[in-house]
């Protein structure tokens, strides 16, 4: 196993360092998401000019403004709709979205099916935690089931969506997993992301510690990241029906591989056909 | 018969003239002024603003995408905005309202971009195909918090062309979103216009950013609170957000830093009004019952003061062309002679709210209609009529 410690990347190196600390509480898993993400923006060679990072709201939200880029922090759930505008005006940028599972699959669940109907060439990171973190904890639409928020005293009674499968079902050509214990894999799968040609979305299962893990005893934060990994199963031994819903054992890895048009570039085509038959009518 | 300051784009040559409704006015505005992105989302009765543009951007190099909602639109536009292309949207009522939250950003952040507010028959879905005005105080109110915003109101197919061509020059100089706001009869009305020559009109540049990296604050202050911005791949590397920032980009909440900011978002507009306030006065100077309204009421206006004028009433009409910031100095001016004033619109009392305010020491009542019709000038007249009677005894 390749270790975390690439020689020729410094984390550094792409990082406002003038920002530090950073606002995220003690175990959260987004930091090493964001490491990851770094790592595969050096290793896919993105200039950091030519980089734009949209985000929405919430902790994930947050993390634009740490990465030393074109960096733009928008509005709740509605990051990949701003990106939208943004990738298509200019085709000239590599744009990578960060959300987090309440603003990517909640307050911006119309913007992600869309986003993956539509195909637009970008990469998608949603940081997964299970939790309304910013706001202190309230359940999201990926909380695992009975489990304790703010908001579910009782115990959360609705199932946990597979943002993964809803993805895939969306018709995104890129769809993968991985939790933020596997770093090295982590940073492959994003790599994979980035290189693709059009819209990839990588789920990555990070650990609110601080408040979903306090409020449910899930220990420390290696505790939850250790817990995370004994759930997941690698995609080669998939073998269960496809549900929309998280399933006992969560697969990881690179999960749904296609290639179709890529929008911005059938855009174009289309338009300079169009723009080449008016200046022909214009001639005659 | 006009006072229309319009110093924001200089006269271009004229062409032949068409016929031509508002919503292709607009569209054909916004080409010319160099919009070069548009995302929206279908909503009655403003659509034909978005067909043309999805035929007509694609053959300038631009890019019409329909977006999935309302609110997605008005994301996408500023996305393509911050990435340094002029953007725009157009909508109606219940869609505007949907774009309240990213329009907020837009304020906060700095970013331009035109948004066409069609005005429909409201409340909640209304009349999807009868004209209103009842969008006034939205235009001005409608996202959270204190912001600025320009919303300039045509009265005429020409003056959507215009109207648009302005909004995108103060849009991108003044670094604010702007609203072209008029309603389902001025959107589907058409008439004989003549536009300028295509190519003629110049496209206004934002102000961008020239000092170096390490020199550079996306939100300095500046002598006309304009701060130049960055455009991304010119190695700034700037952060944007709609949290409160410093003059770094950078969200912060100590309060000195956020009461010095905001004072110059919100003051951005008032050191600016030479380029933005629009207005026009018909027989304003000797008149006793001055009519004070916008888009379509106020071309009903326009022939009822011509009627009491005939019928021995000293009439005048006072149009806000910028509606918002609202043209107080200029309305003050207008009514130093008024004995009375009436604001007639399409809704339950907006304009005559801020009317009023301006206008303390007068009296000022309304003649409002709120059912999908136009207000006839027969309608307007006789009220100034008897105005003018109730004002003498």
């Amino acid at each position: 196993m390749i270790l975390d410690h690439a020689a020729d990347f410094d984390v550094r190196d792409r990082l406002r360092l003038e920002m530090m600390p950073h606002f995220l509480c003690p175990g959260c898993g987004h930091g090493i998401a964001l490491r990851a993400l770094l790592w595969a923006l050096d290793e896919a060679g993105i200039e950091k000019d030519r980089l734009a990072v949209v985000s929405g709201i919430g902790c994930a939200g947050r993390l634009s403004a740490y990465i030393d880029a074109n960096t733009f922090h928008t509005t709740h759930g509605r990051p990949l709709a701003f990106a939208t505008g943004l990738a298509l005006a200019r085709p000239d940028l590599h744009v990578v979205v960060i959300s987090g599972d309440g603003d990517c699959l909640a307050i911006g669940g119309n913007h992600l099916i869309h986003a993956c109907r539509r195909n637009l060439k970008m990469t998608c990171l949603m940081l997964n935690n299970e939790i309304y973190g910013m706001t202190g904890g309230q359940v999201s639409p990926t909380t695992s089931e009975s489990m304790l928020t703010t908001t579910t005293p009782l115990g959360n009674a609705e199932p946990s969506f597979d943002a993964c499968a809803l993805a895939t079902a969306a018709g995104a050509g890129f769809v993968g997993r991985e939790v933020t214990h596997h770093v090295p894999k982590l940073k492959e799968l994003i790599l994979q992301g980035l290189q693709h040609p059009g819209f990839a979305f990588v789920e990555v299962l990070s650990d609110c510690t601080e408040i979903f893990g306090r409020k449910n005893e899930l220990g420390s934060s290696s505790e939850m990241i250790l817990r995370q990994k004994s759930e997941i199963r690698p995609s080669a031994y998939r073998d269960t029906v496809d549900t929309p819903f998280r399933s006992t054992d969560l697969h990881t890895g690179l999960l749904h591989r296609s290639t179709r048009a890529e929008y911005g570039s059938a855009y174009r085509a289309a338009a300079a056909a169009a723009r080449a038959a008016a200046a022909k009518g214009s001639t005659k | 018969m006009s006072s229309v300051i319009d110093k924001a784009i200089p006269a271009a040559p004229v062409s032949t003239a068409r016929l031509l409704s508002g919503n292709h006015a607009c569209a054909l505005g916004a080409v010319a002024a160099g919009c070069r992105f548009f995302a929206g989302y279908p909503i009655t009765p403003s659509s034909e603003v978005a067909e043309r543009l999805s035929r007509a951007l694609p053959l300038e190099g631009g890019v019409f995408v329909q977006m999935e909602d309302e609110i997605a639109s008005m994301a996408a536009v500023i996305g393509a905005s911050m990435g340094g292309v002029k953007s725009m949207t157009a909508t109606s009522g219940p869609g505007f309202s949907l774009k309240q939250e990213n329009l907020g950003y837009a304020a906060a952040a700095e970013i331009p971009c035109v948004i066409i507010d069609v005005m429909r028959g409201g409340p909640s879905t209304g009349m999807p195909t009868r004209p209103a005005q009842a969008d006034i105080m939205q235009t001005r109110w409608g996202s959270h918090g204190d912001y600025p915003i320009i919303v300039l109101a045509p009265a005429s197919v020409r003056e959507v062309f215009d109207e648009t061509v302005r909004a995108f020059a103060l849009s991108e100089r003044l670094r604010t979103p702007v609203v072209v706001l008029y309603d389902q009869s001025i959107a589907q009305l058409t008439e004989t216009v003549e536009l300028p020559e295509p190519g003629s009109v110049p496209h206004v540049e934002r102000k961008w950013a020239s000092r170096p990296r390490e020199a550079f604050q996306s939100y300095a202050a500046t002598d006309d609170g304009v701060p130049p911005m960055a455009r991304p791949g010119d190695g700034r590397r700037t952060h944007t957000t709609g949290l409160t920032h410093s003059e770094s980009g950078f969200p912060t909440q100590k309060p000195e830093v956020v009461e010095r900011n905001q004072t110059r978002l919100l003051t951005k507009l008032q050191k600016n009004r030479a380029l933005i306030d629009a207005f026009e006065c018909v027989a304003c100077d000797d008149a006793e019952v001055l009519v004070v309204s916008i888009g379509i009421s106020a071309r009903a206006a326009r022939r009822a003061v011509a009627l009491a004028r005939e019928r021995g009433v000293k009439a005048g009409l006072f149009r806000p062309i910028t509606l918002w910031p609202f043209p107080e100095d200029a309305l003050r001016q207008a009514a130093a002679r008024a004995r009375a004033v009436l604001v007639p619109e399409m809704n339950a009392g907006q304009l005559r709210l801020e009317v009023e305010r301006v206008l303390r020491a007068h009296t000022v009542v309304g003649l409002n209609r709120y059912d999908g019709e136009p207000i006839a000038p027969e309608a307007i007249a006789a009220r100034v009529q008897s105005l003018a009677q109730e004002v003498a005894k």
